[in-house]
Formats: C-alpha cells, structure tokens, sequence
C-alpha cells in the first residue's frame, strides 16, 4: 500500500496522481494499479509518467470504473501498486523524437527525462497532438531541445523523420503505425508502446497478445515498447 | 502452522491450493513474485498438440465482479511444453497438472500419449474450454460424448486422469457420473460460463468470437452448487475452482464436497493471492481446532 500525495485534474479528461515511495522504474515501464479491493475484478495498468525524490506519477484518462476510482482519490488514500513491468525504450544515441498523441504524452515525461541524460544523445525533440488544447508544453521543455504541440490536427504531418536517429512513440495505433511507414527504408528506427487491454501483467495469461513478425509477443513482458516495423497493426 | 495436507486419490498435495489453468502460465512468471512451490500444485496453461496462437481481437473484457475471455488456447503446443517449461516444473516440489484440449479425438489421444512420457503428476483432460471449436466444450456438453472421450483417454494413459468439466453442460452430474463410469480417477469444475458483451456505440460485438468464458467472483455461487451437487452423486474426488477469491470461498468449496481447490481469475486481483488463502485456511484451522481438512471436506 502506498499513499496519494496528489490527484490533480489537467484537462481534456486527463488527470495526473502521484503517489509516495521510493519506487523503480524505467522509461516506458508500466505498473498495475489499483485503489480498490476486488471489484474491478482487474488492475489497471498505467505507464511510468515521472519518478523522483518524493515518488511516482501516472497521468490517466478517466474511462472506466477503475480509472473513475483513480480520479477520486484524495490526498492520503491508499493505492497498490505492482510493477514494474514490461520492458520500456531501449537506451539509444544520437538525434532522438518523442511523439505522443493524446493519453499516449504519458510515458514520454520520463522518457524525456532520462534520454535527456544519457551521454551520446545530440538531440532531443518532443512532439505532442491533443484534441482541444495545448498542455504540459512548460513541463516537457525542461528535458527537450524543442517541443512541438499540434492541437486539433494529424501530429505525423508535423514529423520530418530524416532528422531522426530514432524516434520512440505511443499513442494511437493509428499515428504509430504512420511513423512506421514514413521511417521505412530510412535509418530513423522508430519505437512504438503498445497499448492493450491486460489482466496479470506479467506475461502468464495471454489476453495482451501483440502480433508480430516474430509471432505473438505478450505486450505486458516482451513489450509494451516494440520495434515498430516488427508489429502487425489493428 | 496446522497440517493442510490433502490426498487426492494417491497424489499428496502439501496444501489445497492450486492455481488454477490458464491464469498462471506454466508458473515461471509468477515465480519470479514469490516462492510457487509454497502452492499445493498449479495446473498449466491448456495445451493442445499443435502450437496455437489464439484469437483475434479483444481477448479480455471485465463485468460485474467478473471477467470474461476469449484467449482461445493459445499456447507453443505439448512438444513445445516439453522442450521449454517441462523441466522448470519437474524442478519444483509441487503437484504439477498438464492440462489438455483439443479439437478432435485424435488430438486428445496424440497429446496425451505424447505428454504420458513425462514426469507429469495429473492430466486434467479439458472438455469444456467454451472459447474455440478445439477447446473440446463439444465433448463437455452430451454425456455420451463425454462418455466417448473418458473411455478412450482412460485407454491411452495410466497417469492420473481428471476431467475437467464445463457448466454449459447440459447435465453436470451426469457428466461427471459419466467420468467416474470410465475410470477418472477425479473430476475438476467448473470451466468459465459462456458468455458475451455487446458495444452499444458500435453496436457490434465485444469478442470475435461472439461469446467467451466468464470467471471470477460472479460464478462463485452457481459453481459452488454445481460442485456441492456433483459430490453428492460420485465418490471419486473433486478439484473445486469458479471465483475463489479468498480464503473462506475455498472452504466453502471444501465443505461442498472439494478435495482441493483453484484459484483463476483471483491472481489477477492479487498475484500473491495463492499464498494469502493458504494462511488463511491455516488459520482458521487453528482457530476452530481443525486437524486436517478431511473433518470439514463434504459436510454440507
């Protein structure tokens, strides 16, 4: 059991909680999450928004019952969590691209972060689409050489991928897919995060089966971050 | 620490708590999140005789106090089992349970003639996996059918046999009267209830498949009745699962009639939850005096 710290609204349905604790984790790993007993029957698994000195933070969308639970939570309630899981971004140099679309912004703030560190990384950009409103634009910009933010339009339209080493992405499969394509028979390796419905989260029932030219992957052990070229897209 | 030990048949389990198929993998995962071989035994994920890679589409969907699936067997096959996680599981001390489907006769009798070979304790014969036409429900459903399979089997093995049943059974009871006919040496209920879920946006269906398995806390009393039913009517014995939760579901199930018990669509609640219902049952034994659970198995 670990505590709230804080549970804030930002907008556009989404919502950012932190919770206290000396917690691991890297870069586009996920925890299961839950703050209730057994009804949800299921955890909800939610990727690793930041870690620092005071604990862990997810950004969430409220969609269901579990995540309308999450949204509730006041400062001091108690919430579990296990993790964490899957196997996040590689460790990666040169010129590097972070797109989000939409919830999919969540896992890049730490990824952000920690590519921002490593040695051999020359550049960092960050590009975000949302529905309605530009957000987290301040918070982004502490750890990229640039952030972009296309509000109401296709974010892929704004990507020159040629200026890319590698490029790691997560949001819609759809946009995902996209960058796939334009990377294709160019050097840029794009990464994408995988999102699919769980239950263990560790790889033992099969329901988060991703496809793949390698065969069937469990999204939750042997993903959620896959090269892009290797996945089959719904 | 009370003494939970359970005979099933011949076969020792130091404990009651199995985890049940399809929920714990070939238990490597969650080994990695505590000591599994604490656990009386686990029963692995269903194999059928070639590898298979499951359905498409959603595979997992939640309800009220439940989840239903569509997974659809995938799994690497039995050579597969064996080359890979045969051995991680001989290497434990606990009751390790092949579970097996498939979608004719002849893929029964292959696979259970190929995993026979094996250091295997139980084969729990899976007639009643509702997500595939090579689940096998088919033989699960009509007595005569079921019947058919059991004698066969029964021919093709020595190991100890379980047939594990399904409640979209017409009759249960007979079923498992049919089980004990053909010399199962136990049966194992009951299998996730067909089931399905309709998205009203785009007025399509949830599941590929149309309908899929529903488990968990929901089932727990329909399930409960049909084992509690089952054991009054055989006197070979009963391996009890359907939404055992906690440690006062599984003795529940225990005074219905179950030698032992499995625990699914729970792990997903808790991955340690294995271990709590064993501290749990263990304590209440101390608590009300209990020496084995033989005092308390079928009082109801």
């Amino acid at each position: 059991m670990a505590k709230i710290i804080s549970n804030k609204y930002l907008g556009q349905d989404i919502h950012v909680m932190k919770i206290e604790g000396n917690f691991k984790g890297e870069m586009g790993q996920f925890y299961m999450v839950r703050s209730w007993d057994n009804y949800p029957v299921l955890s909800r698994p939610l990727s690793i928004h930041d870690i620092d000195d005071e604990g862990i933070s997810f950004l969430y969308r409220v969609v269901g019952d579990g995540t309308k639970n999450f949204s509730k939570l006041e400062v001091n309630d108690e919430i579990k969590l296990e993790g964490p899981y899957g196997n996040g971004f590689p460790k990666v140099e040169g010129k590097v691209l972070l797109v989000g679309g939409g919830m999919g912004v969540a896992p890049l703030y730490l990824t952000a972060k920690r590519v921002s560190k490593l040695e051999d990384v020359e550049k960092l950009d960050v590009f975000m689409g949302f529905r309605e409103k530009e957000m987290l634009k301040g918070e982004y910009e502490k750890y990229a050489d640039n952030v972009h933010i296309n509000v109401g339009g296709i974010i892929t339209d704004d990507v020159d991928v040629d200026k890319y080493d590698y490029i790691f992405t997560c949001g819609p499969e759809i946009m995902m897919e996209k960058l796939v394509k334009m990377a294709k028979g160019k050097d840029t390796k794009v990464y994408v995060s995988i999102e699919k419905r769980m239950a263990c989260g560790i790889g033992a029932c099969l329901v988060c089966t991703c496809k793949t030219k390698d065969g069937n992957k469990k999204t939750c052990k042997d993903g959620p971050v896959f090269l892009g070229e290797d996945v089959f897209y719904e | 620490m009370s003494n939970l030990e359970v005979k099933f048949k011949d076969i020792k389990f130091k404990n009651p708590v199995i985890m049940a198929s399809g929920t714990f993998g070939f238990g490597r995962e969650y080994n990695e999140i505590y000591d599994i071989e604490k656990l009386g035994g686990i029963s692995t994920k269903g194999l059928t005789i070639n590898k298979k890679e499951g359905n498409d589409g959603i595979r997992i969907w939640e309800t009220s106090s439940g989840i239903m699936n569509s997974v659809g067997l995938e799994n690497p096959g039995i050579k597969g089992f064996i080359e890979n996680d045969m051995k991680f599981l001989n290497d434990l001390d606990l009751v390790t349970i092949v579970n097996i489907g498939g979608a004719t006769l002849q893929d029964y009798i292959d696979a259970v003639k190929l995993i026979s070979k094996e250091n295997v304790d139980i084969i729990e014969l899976n007639i009643s996996c509702p997500n595939v036409k090579a689940g096998g429900m088919a033989f699960g459903i009509e007595k005569e059918s079921a019947r058919k399979i059991v004698r066969i089997i029964r021919k093709t093995t020595s190991l100890p046999l379980v047939v594990k049943l399904s409640p979209n059974a017409r009759n249960i009871v007979e079923i498992a009267k049919v089980c004990e006919e053909e010399g199962a040496d136990g049966v194992s209920l009951v299998n996730t209830f067909k089931a399905m879920a309709i998205d009203i946006n785009k007025r399509k269906n949830i599941f590929n498949n149309t309908y899929a398995g529903l488990s968990g806390p929901a089932i727990k009393p329909i399930a409960l009745r049909m084992v509690h039913e089952v054991s009054k009517a055989v006197n070979i014995p009963i391996m009890a699962m359907g939404g055992i939760t906690n440690y006062k579901d599984a003795l529940e199930f225990i005074m219905a009639g179950a030698t032992c018990i499995h625990v699914g669509t729970a792990n997903f609640i808790n991955p340690k939850i294995g271990l709590e219902i064993i501290k749990g049952i263990d304590e209440y034994m101390e608590r009300e005096n209990i020496k084995s659970l033989d005092e308390i198995r079928g009082i109801i």
